[in-house]
This record gives C-alpha cells, structure tokens and sequence, in this order.
C-alpha cells in the first residue's frame, strides 16, 4: 500500500483541489483529509457519514476546592503560567499533569476532555475520512495520527492500494504528524515571494524527515519568472518539480460547485492529469 | 491598541492585510508595530523590508539522564504526558522532539538524575521597516512546538498600535496569538472553503472573548455568501477588497497593495478607524 500527502508551506495554494482531483484520477484508493484545524476536502466530495466518532484528546485538570489547601505547589510547578488563585486556565494548560501527580492533597481531578471527532464516509469516488478538532483545542498532531491511522486500517480492510491525504499547511506539530512513514510529499507551491519563501522552509522539513518529496506548481502563469525560480530551487536540492498548473478561475468555481476542479471544463484538467502521471511514476504505481 | 489578524485557511491574505494596515497607519504619522506570529512560515517581511537589528534564539528546557545516577526505575517515562522519555532496563531515551518543557520528569526523579538542558526552538528577530517596527518568529524546521515562540515574539514589541499577523488554523499557535488582544480582523475570501474556516475562526475568536470583525478579501461579483453569514452570525463586514489579478500579480512580486492604489490607503485608515469605534463601544458596553 502506498500513500501520497499533499502539503505546502504556505496555506491556499490549492492542496485541497489537487487532492480531490486525484481522487478523482486515481483508482482503488482511500482519501484522507489531514488538515484536522481546518478541513476542507470533505466540501468537494460531498460526503455520507458512515461513522462518527469521538476524538479524547489529552485530560483536562480541575482543582476540587473542597480538597484544596492553597499551598500554591501547583502553581509554582505548571511551566505554562496555566493554575492561577487555584484555578486552572484550560486554554494555557499543556496537559502535562504535573500538577495532578504533584498535589499533596490529590485536590486535583482529572476531567475527560471531548477533543474532536472523526469521521469515515462514503464517497462518489472513494472511501474517505475526516476530523474536526474542537475550537480551541491542542492536540492536533495527535488527531492527525488518529486519522491516518484509521485511513490505512480502512484501506487494508478493503484491500485498497493507496492512501491519498490532503495534509495541513506550515512546518509545524500536524505537518510533521502528517508525513512519517508517507511514500511521496507532494508540495504545492504558488510563484509568489511568499510561497517561495515558505517552500524552502518545507523541503528543509521534508529532508530533515528523509521523506521522498516532490513539487507542483499551482497558477504558474501568475508570474513566469518566479516559477522558473522555484524550478531552479528545486533542482538546486534535488528535488523533482513533476507539474505546472494554470491560474484558472475555474477553482473557484469548482470549488463553490462543490466538486474537484478536475470535473470542470478549464485547461487545468490537462495539466493535472499530466501531474498524477507523473506522481504515479514517481511512486512506481 | 493591538490587533490580531487571522483568518482559519490559509492563503486568504492575512499577511497582505495585516502589513497594509500596518503601512497605511505609518504613513499617517501613527506609531505602529507589526509582528510575525506566523513563526512556521512568516511572510511579513517580504512586503515590509524590515533591517533586522536584534536576534535572540528562544529556547525551552528539555531533560538530560545523568547515567552515573540513574537507576532506570521509570519513572520519568511513567509520568511524562507527552511520550518524550523511553526508560529500559540500561538506559533511558529522551525524544527531545515531543518534550514541551513541563520539568515534569525532573521534579519526580527520585534520585535527581535529571537536569534540565537548553533546546533551541527557534529564534525572534526584532528591527524596523522605515517607521514600522518589527518583529518576527521564526521556528527551527523540525521543532513541533511553536506557542513558546508565538509568546515569545509577542511580548518583543510594543507600540501605540500593534498589528498581530496570526498563523492559520484555529489551535494552538493561532489561540496564542489572538487571546489578549482588543479586536481580531478575520480575513476571509467568498468561497465555500472561506466560509467553513471562517466559521471555525469565529467560534474560537468567541471562545476567547476577543470582539471581531471580517474583511473579505477577492470578492467577485454576485456572491453573497460570507455577507449572509455575518448578518446571521450579527458580525461587522468591515471591508471588502475585490478580487484582481493585478493585486495578485503584485502580491507574487512582493509589493504591497497601497502602493497599487492610493484609495486603499485611505481605506486601510477607515478600516483602523471603524476598529477603533468598535473597541470603544464595546468597552463602554462592558462598563
């Protein structure tokens, strides 16, 4: 079994309509949406729920007043500044439990903590599962994992070759979660300063990680020059740029249809079918 | 007065918007400050120019086994929350990655095998664009703990008005950034995508008490759909910038938008002034 993830440094390139176009492409396969803080995929393929589950993320403290006999330890301990005038400020807490093991009074509880959902749905293209994480809520790396984990359970039990994953954006906890283990990175990248800027960032990430990496870039026509120059990076490290997307009002569109852009009429259909090739070689499928 | 720009996707225009405000207010003679709390991948710089004149690495203490003490007996491992110590019968293993510095491990060592050692998360780099001042985060690629940074960076600069340009998402960094502050600019752009993380950006905005407000940014024609939901949801729109592939086109090459049209400018200033009114009032509400 093989898994692509879709990632990128800096957010709305245009992950997620690339990660419903290859649902689209790609035969025999899972999707999965990694972006647990902020999912998108599931407004393109217009899911049915088949299972809702619950996500409990770390214990949250609370300090029982009644047991409580102000000798401030748990304060003086928390490295998070999160206990003050015995009161625990959750959305401070790390969840370390230090001042649960630490109270000389056992005056602190511990309180399940409801921390998202998951989801695995049914699809016109493809099995496919999602998450959301509850507002203000940490934690997101370890429902990152949760999902994947049960995207490859799903894909095994129904005898599936691959896992597309729509991944988060950045460098940071849910990326890294997102990638270990992956069988190819794809980076999306735009020819601006700032995309540029930040893939440099996320192939120092995927290197760092030695994860099999490569790069599409989305609306390239926006500015010729700096997609050469993101060509000349990548070479520069070695790393394939394997697609050239056009800038298409069409991905706004698809996108308030509510289906993969791919689906469209627009000239992007080519040039996204011509980067599955490409990601279905580099992946030796 | 301080201002957190955020917006739940990604891409929406956060930076863009946060370092026109932030020019906008300059160039009225305003002393303001903008800062990078987008410490994965900040970007302000690039519309801003900055001279960067001070650089501190901002560091969080992980723990060192001291193997001539250690009698491996586990517990470190047993309490550690966050799965960073792995303790067998010879030797225990820190993963210096998961540890988020709690100081747990060393307080219960029952020998004081453990001391607390400096490790490297990422840096904050502080200077000045022209009047604007600066300030930045930048996290170490590979290190999965950035609010220590994002708190870091914030508490570097301060002036009359400071500009907060927040991560995307709505968990930990993003939370890190916005709580604290008198008013949170939600960008968003009119597309299905814009509208279920706006929603999500919302309710965490709530969650932290903070008043709101919405911009949205590339609006085309005939869509109504962010407009209905702040009306449903009894949220200011504050402004509205049309979509144009000349603001992209400068965008791709680093130039800021006020400098395309001198209309934004004095847009970006209504906009400052319009957030102004609506802390006011709501101080006076709270009062």
């Amino acid at each position: 079994m093989k898994e692509i993830t879709i990632i990128s440094g800096k957010g709305g390139t245009g992950k997620t309509s690339i990660a419903a176009s290859l649902a689209v492409l790609a035969e025999n396969h899972v999707l999965c949406d990694c972006d647990v803080d902020a999912a998108n995929l599931h407004l393109l393929l217009n899911p049915y729920i088949e299972t809702k589950n619950n996500f409990w993320g770390m214990p949250r403290v609370e300090i029982d007043t009644t047991q409580c006999n102000q000798c401030g330890l748990c304060e003086q301990l928390c490295h998070y500044g999160a206990i003050k005038a015995g009161r625990v400020d959750v959305l401070c807490c790390e969840g370390c439990l230090v001042c649960y093991h630490a109270c000389p009074e056992a005056a602190i509880r511990l309180v399940e903590n409801l921390a998202g959902q998951w989801f695995v749905c049914g699809t016109r293209f493809a099995p496919f599962v999602h998450a959301r994480l509850g507002i203000a809520q940490d934690n997101s790396g370890k429902l990152v994992a949760q999902v994947r984990k049960e995207a490859r359970a799903l894909a095994e039990k129904e005898g599936k070759e691959l896992i597309i994953t729509d991944g988060p954006p950045g460098i940071g906890c849910p990326v890294i979660s997102s990638l270990g283990g992956t069988d190819l990175a794809l980076v999306v990248v735009e020819p601006s300063l700032s995309s540029i800027h930040d893939l440099s960032r996320v192939l120092d990430l995927t290197n760092h990680f030695g994860v099999k990496t490569a790069v599409c870039v989305n609306k390239w026509d926006i500015n010729p020059e700096n997609t050469m120059r993101v060509e000349e990076m990548c070479q520069e490290v070695g790393v394939p740029v394997i697609g050239r997307i056009g800038y298409d009002p069409a991905f706004v569109a698809a996108a308030i249809k509510g289906k993969p852009v791919i689906q469209m009429v627009s000239t992007v259909v080519e040039d996204i079918i011509n980067l599955w090739h490409c990601m279905q070689r580099e992946l030796g499928i | 007065m301080i201002i957190s720009v955020a917006s739940g996707k990604g891409g929406t225009g956060k930076t863009t918007i946060a370092t026109n405000i932030a020019l906008a207010l300059s160039a009225d003679n305003r002393r303001v400050a903008y800062i990078d709390c987008d410490v994965e991948e900040p970007n302000g710089h690039i519309f801003l120019n900055p001279e960067i004149e001070d650089t501190r690495e901002i560091f969080i203490e992980v723990p060192r086994i001291n193997d001539e003490k250690c009698t491996y007996c586990g517990k470190c491992a047993d309490l550690c929350a966050f799965g960073a110590l792995l303790c067998t019968t010879d030797s225990v293993i820190t993963f210096s990655e998961f540890c988020h510095g709690c100081g747990g491990c060393q307080y219960f060592c029952p020998v004081e095998a453990i001391t607390p050692v400096p490790k490297k998360i990422g840096k904050v780099e502080k200077g000045a664009a022209g009047d604007i001042k600066f300030a930045r985060g930048c996290l170490e690629v590979g290190a999965a703990l950035s609010p220590p940074l994002v708190d870091a960076v914030k508490s570097r600069v301060t002036s009359d008005i400071t500009v907060l340009d927040a991560p995307p998402g709505t968990s930990c960094p993003v939370i890190h950034t916005v709580r604290g502050t008198d008013f949170c600019l939600l960008v968003t752009e009119p597309t299905p995508f814009g509208l279920n993380d706006l929603d999500l950006a919302v309710q965490m905005v709530r969650t932290l008490s903070v008043p709101c407000g919405v911009l949205i940014n590339r609006a085309h024609h005939g869509s109504r759909l962010i407009e209905q939901y702040c009306q449903r949801e009894q949220l200011p729109v504050l402004q509205t910038i049309p979509h144009s592939k000349r603001i992209a086109e400068a965008y791709s090459r680093g130039l800021p938008m006020i400098e395309l049209d001198k209309q934004l400018e004095n847009d970006f200033l209504q906009l400052y002034r319009d957030i102004e009114e609506l802390v006011a009032n709501e101080r006076n509400n709270h009062n």
